[in-house]
């Protein structure tokens, strides 16, 4: 019912004068969003296995993409966020990433 | 059909899968039509490879190409594997992992192709597409209950990936 879409925030890409490595510092977000197919007790199964998190934080990410359709469950450096992305979309899971602001 | 628990543990870890003759049926047949859709490009399949980059074009083109193989050939690792075991009469815990990447795919793509909505719970007996509406409910049924088996087995409290 709720893809990636309009609810994106533009992100800000554009360094400070003089520091153009600014934005390196800023992690990246990994982003889940809601999807109409996926069941609620395999995104928790899958949060719990690939991040290793707890049962009841699992389940406290998987109701947030429920209920406002999107959650950050992981962040980092690029390359570990892209790995992160990756791995949702191995499960099948609605992944993107963006730079945090 | 949802009333009887499918997967048991046995005391060697092992699982046992309790399926009927016509699930197993299904779940040899399915996959086949998967690999058709995907070597075909058909629309549903492309819920199979999510962009990872919203708002950069040149990003998502280096993440497709640097992970699309990969990513095609994990499903249909999932979708091997469950056709080769389909049958056995116990699986270890990594090929039952593969029956549940293999049950999604089937899902994200019948799903799609079904465009169903979230709130779906009742099939419409005069729907022409009631019986691809009935594979997918038992599909989410069989996943649930692979979820249930899997999930049993990890620490509650969490634990470092």
């Amino acid at each position: 019912m709720t893809g990636p879409g309009t609810e994106v925030q533009p992100v800000e890409v554009d360094a400070p004068e003089g520091g153009e490595d600014v934005r390196l510092d800023r992690p990246w977000l990994v982003i889940v969003w809601n999807d109409p197919i996926n069941l609620m007790s395999y995104v928790t199964y899958v949060f719990q296995k690939l991040f290793g998190y707890s049962r009841d934080k699992a389940n406290k990410l998987m109701l947030d993409v429920h209920h406002k359709g999107r959650a950050v469950v992981s962040s980092g450096p690029r390359e570990r966020a892209e790995l992160d992305v990756f791995r949702l979309h191995e499960h099948g899971l609605w992944a993107t990433m963006e730079h945090s602001s | 059909m949802s009333g009887r628990r499918r997967f048991w543990r046995d005391r060697h870890g092992r699982i046992r899968p309790g399926l009927e003759d016509p699930e197993r049926d299904l779940l040899r047949m399915l996959p086949d039509q998967a690999r058709e859709l995907v070597d075909h490009d058909d629309p549903a399949a492309k819920r199979l490879f999510p962009v990872a980059y919203l708002d950069d074009e040149a990003a998502q083109a280096d993440y497709r190409d640097m992970m699309g193989t990969s990513l095609l050939e994990h499903h249909q690792h999932a979708l091997d594997t469950l056709v080769a075991t389909v049958d056995a009469p116990t699986i270890d815990a990594d090929e039952l992992q593969a029956w549940l990447g293999a049950v999604e795919v089937l899902r994200l793509l019948l799903g799609t192709q079904l465009d169903v909505s979230e709130d779906f719970t009742e099939i419409d007996p005069a729907d022409p597409r009631a019986d691809q509406f009935t594979v997918y409910q038992y599909l989410s049924m069989l996943q649930n209950e692979i979820v249930d088996t899997l999930a049993a087995a990890l620490p509650r409290n969490g634990a470092s990936p």
